[in-house]
């Protein structure tokens, strides 16, 4: 069994006056990204005294309490009890995860920094479309925005930096590249990813019983569509998106 | 008929706040709610309400309003210039609003937001438990010329109360501590950042202003490929550009640039007053130093009750009468404003 007290990972770190974040590791991996899910769900589970809230990132998992109840050097000991628990990096993957195929329009007219990150990633146009669209990718985190998905991991020619200034506007729907992964916005948002498909996908249903869509550990394919389709599946909540149950 | 406030002109940008909705940070939903959360717990102290009900967040200019039943009002925040039936009214102060008889908000004088409460709070579509407009999630919108509200049921209390003025609308200095991304930054650079004086600039809103420092930017070695991690209110965060933003209540859940520290909850009010051009200073403190402060804040909060005063010197709710400067009879008339304050 591995002795997490002589590794360098997990580590715990201030977020903020009253956060703390567990971290498993200093990039992405699949068995960080595992672990970081399934410690906030340990978390969830075990009702530590103080703790006002959780959530996860790519490798991390966060939590908010009230430091004028419990300080952080308390809390800090209560989190490395629980982590000594288990190995959290052989956790398995979440219940109920869905595979989701998603109608993307990779047209430039629909993705206008689709030719700059192809550049960049050494590719043509075609050969970034085939691989964007061929891509099967997983649900990381959830973050950002209201129900926006991180979605890794890309073939390594897709380890192409953010911008170093922001778009000032990426439309609802627009899908986004950086440093291997995918987000998908749910809102029209500044970013310093760049956009590189379209969508029709609404991630977010503040006014339905399911307000949040997409799941961490969930699938998704970015089937390319045409620019003409692009109006019908405007239509449909899930911009033609469909999704069945992983077994 | 329940009571109604009737916006008859909106400002450019008004909504419904309260305390916003904890518990969606999992889903990528920040908390939101009113950016000067101080300012919720001054108009409750002074209708002697619950803090949780909601209020009408006006950003630098207020607009015009009627009521449908005699309404008792709290004006807080941001100082605006505001009249009831054509009469000049002071700010921080509550008074009733008798029905169809219209209130004027106009510009700050100085801050960025004002907050109107009413007795009984504001109704309207509770989303995800709450009635806080979040316009960077799409949830709610800006409030309309011809908008009408509905109005709780009142209890009923004091009006022509005020709360002593408060200094956090001019900027100043800002209490921030070391957090997870600070060392992305190298120790000369943090020096430099809490040495700096910086400008509040012209882009700001709910999610975040940006500052502008009197030097270069700031520097980090983490350059534009670190993972995304997450955000609380108060993070500041350094853009490519290396001009730092603060984020307030609405910002994103996550973010892939470094931030250099985080403001102090107590102090994220003044941030978000600061009007375009006012000086910020920021000084790092550590966590212990913050627990002290922000329990010193808390007690002072919920005191805050105790801190409300009638506007008029009338002699029976004046117990410490020979405190007072009899003699002169010329004061600059903000007496009791300066010892509420104290």
């Amino acid at each position: 069994m591995n002795d997490i007290h002589t590794t360098a990972w997990p580590q715990l770190k201030t977020a903020g006056f009253n956060g703390i974040i567990v971290s498993f590791g200093a990039g992405l991996s699949e068995p960080a990204n595992r672990a970081a899910l399934a410690f906030r769900d340990a978390l969830e589970r075990a009702g530590l005294a103080g703790v006002e809230e959780t959530s996860t990132s790519l490798v991390s998992t966060y939590l908010r309490f009230n430091p004028l109840a419990l300080d952080h050097a308390a809390m800090r000991d209560a989190l490395r009890t629980l982590l000594a628990t288990r190995d959290w990096f052989a956790a398995d993957l979440p219940q109920g995860r869905k595979l989701w195929r998603v109608p993307t329009v990779y047209d430039p007219a629909f993705a206008p920094q689709l030719d700059e990150a192809a550049a960049a990633a050494g590719l043509s146009r075609p050969q970034a479309i085939a691989s964007l669209s061929s891509a099967r990718v997983r649900v990381q985190t959830i973050g950002f925005a209201p129900g926006m998905p991180y979605l890794g991991e890309l073939p390594e020619v897709w380890n192409i930096p953010r911008q170093t200034a922001l778009t000032a506007q990426t439309p609802a729907g627009g899908l986004c590249v950086a440093i291997r992964q995918l987000v998908l916005f749910p809102v029209a948002t500044p970013t310093g990813w760049r956009h590189i498909g379209q969508t029709a996908f609404r991630l977010f249903r503040p006014e339905t019983d399911a307000p949040f869509v997409l799941r961490p550990g969930d699938e998704v394919v970015f089937e390319q569509a045409s620019p003409e389709a692009y109006a019908n599946l405007q239509s449909d909540p899930n911009g033609g998106a469909v999704s069945e149950v992983l077994r | 008929m329940s009571n109604h406030l009737n916006i008859l002109r909106a400002g450019p940008s008004m909504t419904v706040q309260d305390q916003g909705r904890a518990g969606y940070l999992a889903y990528g939903l920040s908390r939101g709610g009113a950016v000067d959360a101080l300012a919720l717990l001054e108009g409750a102290a002074l209708l002697g309400q619950s803090a949780e009900l909601a209020a009408i967040e006006m950003a630098g200019m207020g607009g015009e309003f009627e009521v449908v039943e005699d309404t008792r009002i709290a004006l807080t925040g941001a100082p605006m210039r505001a009249s009831i039936d054509g009469v000049n009214v002071q700010w921080n102060a509550s008074y009733v609003l008798p029905k169809g008889v219209r209130l004027s908000i106009g510009a700050a004088t100085t801050g960025s937001y004002g907050y109107l409460h009413l007795g009984g709070g504001v109704c309207g579509a509770l989303v995800l438990g709450a009635r806080s407009a979040h316009l960077a999630a799409g949830i709610g919108a800006r409030l309309q010329d011809g908008d009408s509200l509905e109005v709780g049921p009142d209890a009923g209390g004091l009006t022509g109360q005020k709360l002593g003025p408060d200094g956090r609308f001019d900027g100043g200095l800002v209490r921030i501590v070391p957090s997870l991304q600070t060392e992305f930054f190298a120790d000369s650079e943090i020096e430099r950042f809490a040495a700096t004086t910086f400008q509040r600039d012209t882009r700001g809103n709910r999610m975040g202003v940006r500052i502008i420092p009197e030097g270069d930017g700031f520097k980090t070695e983490a350059g534009l490929s670190i993972l995304s991690e997450v955000i609380v209110p108060g993070d500041v965060q350094v853009t490519g550009d290396g001009m730092p933003f603060v984020l307030l209540a609405e910002c994103q859940t996550t973010g892939g640039y470094p931030r250099i520290g985080s403001v102090l909850p107590m102090d994220l009010p003044r941030v978000a007053q600061a009007r375009a051009g006012a000086a910020l200073r920021f000084q790092f403190v550590t966590l212990d130093e913050a627990v002290a402060l922000e329990q010193r804040e808390a007690t002072r909060r919920k005191s805050l009750r105790g801190a409300v005063q009638p506007m008029i010197r009338n002699p029976h709710h004046i117990s410490d009468l020979l405190s007072y400067q009899l003699i002169s009879g010329v004061t600059n008339g903000d007496d009791l404003d300066r010892e509420a304050a104290g």
